[in-house]
């Protein structure tokens, strides 16, 4: 039997339809799942009350304080980094072999998965400079784990400031530097910001880097110098050791919310950001 | 200038530290003894990594399997056959799967999956089956949004010129468009292995972790990133060594998935 065109086209959307429907459905069954469950164990006490025998009573107060440091002192680090390399790679340099070397090590840093980066930071950081399991441990090794997002969304607003506003800044005496620094970094604020969203994402989701570098403490930290834990590791601690599944619940609950609340909102910046651009 | 070097340093310092605690180590165990052989009693002085080996690159492939042709399927449909509107919406929303933390998957691959499998197959659930599954949908968000690029710029005119044929749409989409897309899919699928394979947490959760050659999907196996992961934390001497000579194996592999994928990519710039 011979399918005819029309049918095979029908066939075809069908499947195709039906393997989006699908990827829809495993997406908001992950999340309704884990809401579902986790929603009625947050309270204001489960947030804001210290957690009781290894997190199997108590809250979360801990792991909140240090899954909201640890990202900052992550991004204070990448920024300038990557920011700096945006600028030098779009305003200071054509393309050579110094500036394909360069985006050749962002990419391969972009593919490094995140258990090497938790071998690196711990041989290097931990052991090597001797700082310990800390927060500044942890934060170096995601703010490297995060560069090349950085570097890339930074370069890609940079790039797309028109070149007049350069030119205009330029004719007015201003030296290459007070362009960059009045005129194209103000103007590609939005889309660098956009890439830190993202960046912020990543480091509170991210579990194998940061267990080794910046440790598991439950205390409350009082510098960069002490260990703590994200919620992304005690909900593994919680979920792995079978310490308490309702807590794991909450915990998860909190921690999709929290990447849920920021990636919507890098999103909503980025859409912003294209709609002016292109009026 | 000196911050532009940052990346670059960075990544060199990753190499040269790991590659300096793991590649004495291989030399000193014996190439062979560490790559091939199955006996890892780390007490006892046997580092063979020979079955973790096998079990990465098989619940990679697994993952691929699940997740290649639902990733290619998604960005074909969502670029080819939905109004643009409708994919505004559609394709955040799915990249709000990258979003979710891997140790997310892992529990629900424990708390679902895993029961699932273990009532209708039998075995133990925690199974290759079950981190294929979990891994397939993790690399989802990979593989749909480089497609969807690769798929985006496809020249317009190779659509009109198929239809103008006489072709229907899935006509020149299947014999045109992906034709013309095919190596930019191809390096999208990589990536999305070299994230398969590189995934640690989801992995150690729903995997079950034995070390052993698996002779099913439903035996219990233990991945490279597993073991790096579960150890790390007590290992001391020669055995913090031996992980960080399976931190030596999984870089190179990682890297290697990396430069095809670039080179796929590159091919499809010269063919142009």
């Amino acid at each position: 039997m011979i399918i005819s065109p029309r049918n095979t086209q029908a066939l075809a959307v069908t499947l195709l339809g039906g393997a989006t429907g699908l990827t829809l459905a495993i997406l908001v069954f992950v999340i309704v799942f884990i809401l579902g469950k986790g929603l009625p164990v947050i309270s204001l006490g489960f947030l804001f009350d210290n957690p009781q025998e290894m997190g199997k009573a108590g809250g979360i107060f801990p792991t909140l304080v240090g899954t909201l440091i640890l990202p900052l002192v992550a991004i204070f680090i990448a920024l300038p980094a990557g920011v700096g390399t945006a600028v030098y790679l779009s305003e200071y340099t054509v393309e050579n072999p110094a500036t394909r070397i360069i985006r050749f090590g962002t990419d391969c840093l972009a593919g490094i998965p995140s258990i090497i980066f938790g071998l690196f930071g711990f041989i290097f950081f931990v052991t090597t400079l001797k700082m310990g399991w800390c927060i500044l441990s942890g934060a170096l090794t995601l703010a490297i784990m995060v560069l090349p997002t950085i570097i890339r969304t930074s370069e890609e607003a940079i790039k797309a400031v028109p070149a007049s506003y350069r030119e205009v800044s330029c004719s007015l005496g201003a030296t290459r530097w007070e362009t960059v620094l009045k005129v194209v970094l103000p103007n590609a604020l939005p889309g660098i910001v956009t890439g830190v969203m993202l960046s912020i994402g990543r480091c509170i989701g991210e579990t194998a880097a940061v267990i080794f570098t910046a440790g598991a403490s439950l205390r409350l930290p009082h510098s960069v110098f002490d260990s703590t834990r994200t919620m992304a590791v005690h909900f593994y601690i919680l979920a792995r050791e079978g310490i308490s599944n309702e807590n794991a619940y909450g915990t998860a609950a909190v921690l999709i919310l929290s990447v849920l609340l920021v990636n919507s909102l890098s999103y909503w910046m980025m859409n912003r950001f294209i709609a002016r651009r292109t009026k | 200038m000196a911050l532009a070097f940052t990346a670059l340093t960075s990544l060199l310092l990753i190499a040269i530290f790991i590659f300096k605690e793991g590649v004495p180590f291989i030399a000193r165990v014996g190439f062979k003894d560490f790559l091939l052989s199955s006996d890892w009693r780390p007490q006892a002085g046997h580092f063979g990594i020979y079955p973790m080996i096998i079990a990465s690159l098989l619940v990679t492939f697994g993952a691929m399997l699940v997740g290649a042709p639902l990733g290619i399927a998604c960005a074909v449909f969502l670029n080819e056959f939905v109004s643009k509107p409708a994919t505004r919406i559609i394709k955040p929303t799915i990249e709000l799967l990258a979003g979710i933390p891997s140790v997310v998957y892992g529990f629900i691959g424990v708390v679902v999956v895993a029961p699932l499998i273990r009532s209708q197959f039998g075995g133990p659930g925690l199974s290759m089956l079950c981190a294929s599954l979990i891994l397939g949908v993790m690399v989802l968000p990979t593989i749909i949004s480089i497609s969807t690029d690769v798929l985006a710029s496809v020249p317009n005119a190779y659509r009109e010129g198929a239809l103008a044929l006489g072709a229907t749409r899935w006509q020149s989409v299947h014999m045109v468009i992906l034709k013309a897309g095919r190596s930019g899919i191809v390096a999208a699928v990589i990536l999305g292995m070299g994230r398969a394979i590189g995934e640690t947490m989801a992995v150690i959760m729903v995997a079950g972790n034995t070390v052993q050659l698996p002779h099913s999907a439903l035996d219990s196996v233990c991945t490279l990133t597993a073991k790096i992961a579960m150890e790390m934390g007590s290992a001391t001497g020669p055995h913090r060594q031996a992980l960080f000579a399976i931190g030596v194996v999984l870089f190179l592999m990682i890297m290697m998935f990396n430069a095809l994928a670039m080179s796929a990519i590159k091919q499809r710039f010269a063919g142009k």
